[in-house]
């Protein structure tokens, strides 16, 4: 073993590797039953020799491998994580100790109501705060993700449509929009028509306004939008839309520009989702689990997945009766864990902290944007809410590319930011600092973006080559792609 | 406000760079009309101890694992879960960090995530599994997509016995796709209709779903389904909702699956009343580039070390927008961190051990029930009963004895209105097996 650092080691192998036969790191208890041979229960037909390749490690050995694994991690508790449109903000510790109380964490989907009054209460208090922060009139808290949410939100518009005579063939979707929207509208049955964005960054809605007709199913909108930038028009939008039979479906990721500032209910919107894991504050967890709650005005409300949640005489029931819905997309009640975390966050900032938690976001951005708008190009000057796209333009002249300014943040002690995305501006990097982080944090950003914009003009060199600290250089993806080697093997 | 750290003072300042008097002026480009001139109808801020009090007594209106002996499966297991696994997730490195699109800064997750695809592989007896998808309901959807994807054929034979809401999470997503779902029925041994499958299936066919165990508990027959799906084509998808059951039986890889999708809750996921749970996707390699969600593949960088990177993106949703493979983007990244880590410390010796274990309680179960048993089949760790009446009379009074009893078949099955499906774990103790099989096999329980 070489150490290579003090506090990290960098040459853990994979759990295979450190395989060998008579380590072990389980317990179990002793059967209690009578202890009849496999081969007498069951035809050996049925049976497998064993889990080839199964790894064989000791408890202080698997204690070590994952530890040394997690040191390579870049993490919020760590650091900044402006990651523009994922909203990495801090995640309170108080709500991982709610989720994980055992009479919360350890009941079963299918138990009776009455004896699951407790964690109805929760989805149901959940559903109402998050009706009252949107000004809509139902949810449900089945999608996984926004993802699926955003499946959940057309298929409901479908269905609506469907039952005042055809679900229509269309879906506009600005070319701002997360990619997760086209696929969505495509998973629904539906052709997707682009809409372009305009010279502010906001949809073009002239051109909206042309390709709105009676063939269109919806507009899917962001707002603010990826851009960070208000959809001022909405209400025009949704007029126009609206008085052709569409729906408006608004993708709520970025909801944390909003709190007790705006509500999607008041602006036209007919369903939105929201994600719990960013505006409040459940875990990434590396890449999930999220939650993606749908919520939607009455019209909409009957076509809502099953089962509902309801309260008769201070009881909760689950409501499967539901003839119009679009049916399920969760095995169960969906990710339970995030609504847990999510309701005791929403306790936990109350009314005013919520809007606290918004109104400092934006403030970070906008400072964000106002230090670092005469080093980097701006595409938009459009005021922006939560989030702010700059271009590499200025220092591409040198050779330096938003991929090699966002490795070289990595060196400076940040996560990047989002890079290449939205695709309607060239070389983006997107930024969204949160509310979570103070005016230091915030400062040494800014430097380190001012350094590098330096640099890229008197030492590209030290860019291009960057991250020099990380465990590894830059990695070869098209090598990844072209020999696909997805798992180990021995 | 604790989770925010500028001081009025900073603010101040901050407000001053960013050229506005107020924090309100920071919001104008939202038009006057539609700015919340009210208060929002939400709690003041309660302090830590008022909340965890308050969740306390949220847990208190519940039954849990925690107090009470569970027979209830049903596709959510009541599992031993290792301590050692809450405290590798509770690690801020692996809880709060992002989707590992920055690999230089993120080889911990992608590496434990190349792990999790092996072990996948290892466990079902496939070539290749993603990085997870939500669960086993939408894993189910997903493989039946990737069939028809793949056949460019519409339509899909499921089995009746496959467990019912992921058919209804299937048919969800099927439903404006042109595709045709057609139902498979079971025999009275509780398998799939091996004839009925052969009767039935076509070059039409995109798919044939099957799950084994199925959701009556029952091993199908696999090896002879896969034989009929593929001898005209089609591809056959193997459900699994109980991952504990493949430390002892043949995995579908092994019978020649060509997609294995499911459940991996049984892997060290708390029951958490239905989720966050795991969706495992394992395929053929000749399929993977119609794989939907996150791939990690391994890589060297730019000096030759060996690292992990995710790949095959131009199947996904950020690069490909509509023509994506699936719209996923979050998947259950936690949980099948989780997973790797359940898998790593049972182990070779350790996943047979647990899957001998609830097979042979399961069938110290069976023997005592007898002729209540429904179905004929070989069972691993679930069963279906007779009851001499409402089943939901019975667990009723099970509650009582602090026994959270069987699934009321009725639910899903109207024509099975007095038939319970019975789970038994490692969780669950002789005595309590006892008293249950006394309780279900008596006359009229309730009197």
């Amino acid at each position: 073993m070489t150490r290579t650092s003090v506090t990290s080691i960098l040459n853990e192998p994979l759990i295979f590797e450190r395989s060998a036969p008579g380590k072990s790191a389980y317990t179990l208890p002793r059967l209690d039953v009578e202890d009849v041979p496999v081969e007498e229960i069951l035809d050996s037909k049925y049976l497998r020799t064993e889990v080839r390749g199964f790894p064989e490690v000791s408890e202080v050995e698997l204690i070590r491998h994952f530890t040394r694994l997690s040191t390579w991690n870049y993490h919020i508790d760590l650091g900044m994580y402006p990651l523009g449109s994922c909203t990495m903000k801090y995640n309170p510790k108080l709500n991982e100790r709610v989720a994980r109380i055992p009479s919360i964490a350890l009941t079963h989907p299918l138990q009776e109501e009455q004896q699951s009054q407790g964690s109805l209460e929760i989805l149901f208090r959940l559903q109402e705060c998050l009706k009252e922060l949107t000004a809509m009139d139902a949810v449900s808290l089945q999608p996984a993700g926004g993802a699926q949410a955003e499946l959940i939100g057309i298929l409901m518009i479908r269905a609506h449509l469907t039952q005042k005579g055809s679900p229509r063939r269309f879906v506009l979707i600005p070319d701002s929009a997360h990619g997760t929207n086209p696929a969505s509208a495509v998973l629904a049955g539906y052709e997707v028509i682009s809409i372009p964005s305009d010279k502010k960054g906001r949809i073009d809605v002239k051109v909206m306004a042309e390709k709105m007709s009676e063939e269109v199913a919806c507009l899917m909108l962001t707002n603010p939008n990826t851009m960070g930038i208000f959809e001022t028009h909405i209400e025009e939008i949704a007029q126009i839309v609206h008085l052709k039979g569409g729906l408006i479906y608004m993708d709520g990721a970025n909801f944390n520009a909003l709190m007790g500032y705006a509500r999607p209910g008041e602006m036209g919107i007919d369903v939105l989702h929201l994600n719990l894991h960013k505006t409040f504050s459940t875990p990434h967890g590396g890449g999930g689990p999220g939650s993606g709650p749908v919520v939607c005005k009455e019209h909409l409300a009957p076509y809502l997945p099953v089962p509902q949640i309801e309260q008769e005489g201070g009881l909760y029931r689950l409501n499967s009766d539901k003839p119009e819905s679009v049916g399920r997309v969760h095995s169960f009640h969906g990710n339970f864990g995030m609504a847990v975390r999510a309701l005791c966050y929403i306790l936990s900032c109350g009314r005013e902290g919520l809007k606290e938690l918004s109104e400092m976001a934006v403030l970070s951005a906008n400072y964000i944007r106002r230090q670092l708008e005469e080093h980097y190009d701006l595409p938009y000057d459009t005021d922006i809410l939560h989030e702010v796209v700059f271009s590499d333009k200025k220092q591409h002249k040198n050779g330096v590319t938003t991929q090699d300014i966002a490795k070289r943040l990595i060196d400076y002690g940040f996560h990047p930011p989002t890079t290449y995305f939205p695709l309607i501006v060239q070389g983006a990097l997107m930024i969204e600092p949160t509310e979570s982080h103070s005016k230091e944090e915030l400062d040494a950003f800014i430097d380190a973006m001012i350094a590098i914009s330096r640099e890229a003009e008197e030492d590209p060199e030290k860019i291009l080559s960057a991250p020099a600290t990380a465990k590894l250089t830059r990695l070869d993806e098209v090598r990844a792609a072209r020999s696909a080697i997805l798992r180990w093997e021995p | 406000m604790r989770y925010v750290s500028i001081t009025p003072e900073e603010k101040r300042l901050m407000l001053k760079a960013t050229g506005v008097d107020r924090v309100e002026d920071l919001f104008a480009t939202i038009p006057e009309n539609l700015r919340l001139s009210k208060t929002l109808d939400i709690p003041e801020a309660a302090s830590e101890t008022d909340i965890l009090k308050y969740f306390r007594s949220l847990g208190q209106k519940n039954a849990s694992a925690e107090d009470f002996e569970y027979f209830l499966g049903a596709g959510a297991y009541n599992h031993f879960i290792p301590t050692l696994i809450d405290s590798v997730i509770s690690r801020s490195e692996f809880y709060t960090s992002y989707t590992p699109y920055q690999p230089e800064v993120s080889q911990g997750t992608l590496q434990a995530t190349f792990e999790f695809q092996t072990l996948i592989c290892q466990l079902t007896g496939m070539e290749v599994a993603n990085a997870s998808l939500y669960d086993g309901g939408s894993a189910l959807a997903e493989g039946v997509l990737m069939a028809v994807r793949t056949t460019r054929r519409q339509k899909v034979l499921v089995a009746q016995s496959v467990h019912p809401e992921y058919r209804r999470v299937l048919e969800t997503y099927a439903a404006n796709l042109d595709i045709q779902l057609q139902e498979l029925p079971f025999t009275e041994s509780g398998c799939v209709d091996v004839e009925a499958l052969e009767r039935l299936v076509s070059e039409d066919h995109a798919a044939v779903v099957i799950q084994s165990p199925n959701f009556f508990g029952v091993l199908d027959d696999v090896e002879q389904a896969i034989g009929l799906t593929q001898s005209v084509g089609a591809l056959s998808v193997v459900v699994v909702s109980e991952a504990i059951s493949l430390g002892l039986l043949k995995p579908p890889g092994e019978l020649g699956a060509d997609i294995v999708v499911g459940e991996g809750q049984s892997l060290g996921i708390p029951l958490g009343f239905g989720g966050p749970y795991l969706g495992l996707f394992a395929s053929k390699d000749k399929y993977k580039r119609q794989m939907p969600g996150r791939l990690v593949g391994q890589t060297v960088d730019s000096e030759g070390r060996q690292g992990y990177v995710l790949t095959l993106a131009t199947r996904e949703q950020h690069i490909r927008r509509q023509k994506a493979t699936s719209n996923i983007c979050t998947n259950q990244g936690l949980c099948a961190l989780v997973a790797t880590v359940f898998m790593s410390v049972l182990g070779k010796q350790g996943i047979r051990e647990l899957a001998e274990q609830n097979l042979k309680k399961a069938f110290h179960l069976r023997k005592l029930l007898g002729d209540s048993l429904v179905f004929s089949g070989a069972t691993f760790n679930e069963m279906v009963v007779e009851c001499s009446e409402d089943p939901a009379e019975i667990n009723r009074h099970l509650v009582s004895e602090g026994i959270i009893g069987g699934l009321p078949l009725g639910r899903y099955f109207p024509d099975r209105s007095n038939q319970m499906l019975v789970c038994v774990t490692e969780q669950n103790s002789l005595e309590k097996i006892n008293r249950l099989a006394e309780v279900l096999t008596s006359v009229k329980v309730t009197r």
